[in-house]
């Protein structure tokens, strides 16, 4: 049996490689996308303005920008492995660093709004499904529709409106202390939930109706119990799968709640960066952002497989991940 | 029902703008900036004066035409890919298949604001964007499709009868790939104007003063205090049309598949 899981677990790992080439090769076209000469660019931005024919040829030399794109793509994986993912061209500070500066921001916001999602959502989806199209099953449904259909940057407008501007309850954006995380937490979370809700309860309508638990209600198991022990355990099971997907979500939105609330993580840095056109930047969150993800899922595939023997044993090749 | 209700309107609404809208959305009138409702203004009036019932409904054309261009693209390119890939297999189908775990392994908003932002704004950067970054997913549902149909007696039959493989692609498996894939493309379209909406309040999309949605969420944000109204015009007509868009496809799975529900393997 620890054979096969750590076959399993190799397997996996190994089949990663192709995969993050794809998302570092990704990551490295993102400059090579930009209309524009980046060194021109880099210039224009260190010089504040447009540099003569001399100084940029020179520049394009230093960057090895006059090489092939195969050559130049080579020689920043192989620093970006090292840890050398290059510097910025608006402040000079080596992209790694300003990553470690502005990952702890975006992890809070993250972490917290998925907590929060999954406090909001697992009993609101499980209430709903148990009492099916009761008025509190219809109003949850609503509630959840609403919180998949508001845009994040509208929901979080709304709140800035009732408990910044109104109440004067909280503060309206920065970065210093639990009291400016609650609005971004609120907004992304929000939105998490309701989907997450929605999946719990058609997770659950189909769990509820499977013969274990008709089987467990016929033994005469009290219904608190056939509900938490067989029902929710196996309707979680895809919650948790979806876990790494979910948790890339929630890192795409917080670009857009970092940008409104003025959080310096790293999706306010992405889009900073956009404007300014860093593509030394954009590239290293990029890789940094695909590879997350990545490990991310790897991590959610190996505990569903640790989880459910069915998985690692029914796994042959590539087939498990396209059906998880 | 009621999302085929809200769809239809909003798509009536996106094709006949010009004819229901009272003003010219573009229209500036500096002396009656932002005016609450009155018979000749039904939502009032923004912060230059502009017709704001009007704007939306002009808003409407940007705002689901991206959405509607994006959507056949991702879906042509996705179905092209996921056929090839699955009917073929091989090295082909790896290589490809491989592309698509590397685009999936991005949260598609990031993924997409990134493409969309480096290209600069615009609403064809926003479509390169999002079509990049989505069609990935349908590729893989495509081919998971292909792939069991590969093995099941028609295919078998089409070819023992001499079909060519394009004969087979076109009349055996697309007819059975594609109300699928539009189903799948219903239920997705929420999210996909969810996300188009976001890349315009980043200021990545249409550029003001085109009225879309999203650019008018991000325009009304420095009157946020004095006019919350300019805000929340536009975030009503998003919200609809997505509540439209996820009620229809909450209506389409239930009514076609309601036990096998197609859930996308990214996002």
């Amino acid at each position: 049996m620890p054979n096969r899981i750590a076959s399993f677990v190799s397997r996996r790992a190994l089949h990663l490689i192709p995969v993050w080439l794809g998302v570092s090769l990704l990551a490295f076209s993102m400059a090579n996308l930009a209309p524009g000469d980046p060194a021109e660019i880099m210039l224009l931005r260190q010089m504040g303005q447009a540099p003569d024919a001399e100084s940029v040829a020179r520049i394009r030399g230093d960057l090895g920008l006059d090489r092939p794109f195969a050559v130049r793509y080579i020689r920043w994986l192989v620093k970006a492995v090292r840890g050398d993912l290059g510097l910025s061209y608006r402040t000079g500070t080596p992209v790694l660093r300003v990553l470690a500066d502005r990952l702890p921001a975006t992890l809070q916001l993250a972490v917290a709004a998925w907590l929060l999602s999954l406090v909001m959502a697992i009993p609101l989806g499980v209430i709903a499904a148990v009492s099916r199209d009761s008025t509190g099953d219809n109003f949850a449904r609503v509630i959840a529709l609403l919180g998949t259909s508001i845009p994040s940057f509208v929901l979080a407008y709304v709140l800035i409106l009732a408990f910044a501007v109104t109440f004067r309850l909280l503060p309206v954006a920065g970065y210093d202390g639990w009291r400016y995380l609650v609005l971004p937490v609120l907004t992304l979370g929000i939105g998490e939930a309701a989907a997450l809700a929605r999946l719990t309860r058609a997770n659950m309508l189909e769990v509820l109706e499977q013969d274990y638990v008709r089987t467990a209600t016929a033994k005469g198991v009290p219904r608190h119990m056939v509900l938490v022990r067989h029902a929710l355990r196996n309707a979680l099971n895809p919650i948790v799968t979806l876990a790494g997907v979910r948790i890339g979500r929630l890192l795409g939105g917080a670009a857009i709640v970092e940008t409104i609330f003025a959080r310096p993580g790293i999706g306010k840095a992405i889009v900073d960066s956009i404007h300014d056109r860093d593509y030394p930047v954009i590239q290293g969150f990029v890789l940094f952002t695909g590879t997350v993800f990545l490990i991310a899922n790897l991590l959610v595939d190996l505990s569903y497989a640790w989880l459910d023997p069915r998985v690692r044993l029914a796994d042959t090749t590539k087939e498990a991940r396209g059906s998880a | 029902m009621l999302g085929l209700v809200l769809v239809a309107g909003v798509a009536v609404t996106a094709l006949a703008a010009p004819l229901i809208a009272t003003h010219d959305p573009g229209v500036i009138d500096a002396m009656r900036r932002l005016e609450g409702p009155s018979r000749d203004h039904l939502l009032g009036t923004d912060n230059l004066g502009r017709d704001m019932l009007s704007r939306l409904i002009h808003g409407s054309r940007y705002s689901l035409g991206t959405v509607a261009l994006s959507t056949l693209l991702i879906m042509g390119i996705g179905v092209l890919v996921g056929t090839v890939a699955g009917y073929y297999g091989g090295l082909i189908d790896d290589i490809l298949m491989r592309v698509v775990d590397a685009l999936l392994a991005f949260p598609s908003l990031l993924l997409a604001l990134a493409i969309a932002g480096t290209l600069g704004p615009g609403l064809t950067s926003v479509i390169a964007g999002v079509v990049t970054v989505w069609w990935a997913g349908y590729a893989r549902v495509v081919r998971g499709m292909v792939l069991a149909m590969r093995e099941t007696g028609f295919v078998a039959s089409a070819r023992s009868l001499g079909g060519t493989d394009g004969h087979i692609i076109l009349h055996h498996i697309l007819p059975n790939v594609v109300p699928s894939v539009v189903i799948l493309a219903t239920i997705e379209m929420g999210e996909l104007i969810l996300a188009v909406a976001g890349l315009g309040f980043l200021g990545l999309g249409a550029q003001s003063p085109a009225p879309e949605w999203g650019t008018m969420v991000s325009d009304a944000r420095s009157f946020l205090l004095s006019a919350p109204q300019l805000m929340i015009y536009p975030g009503i007509a998003i919200s609809l049309s997505v509540i439209g868009f996820n009620l229809l496809g909450d209506g389409l799975r239930d009514v076609l598949d309601p036990r096998a529900r197609v859930e996308m393997p990214g996002r």
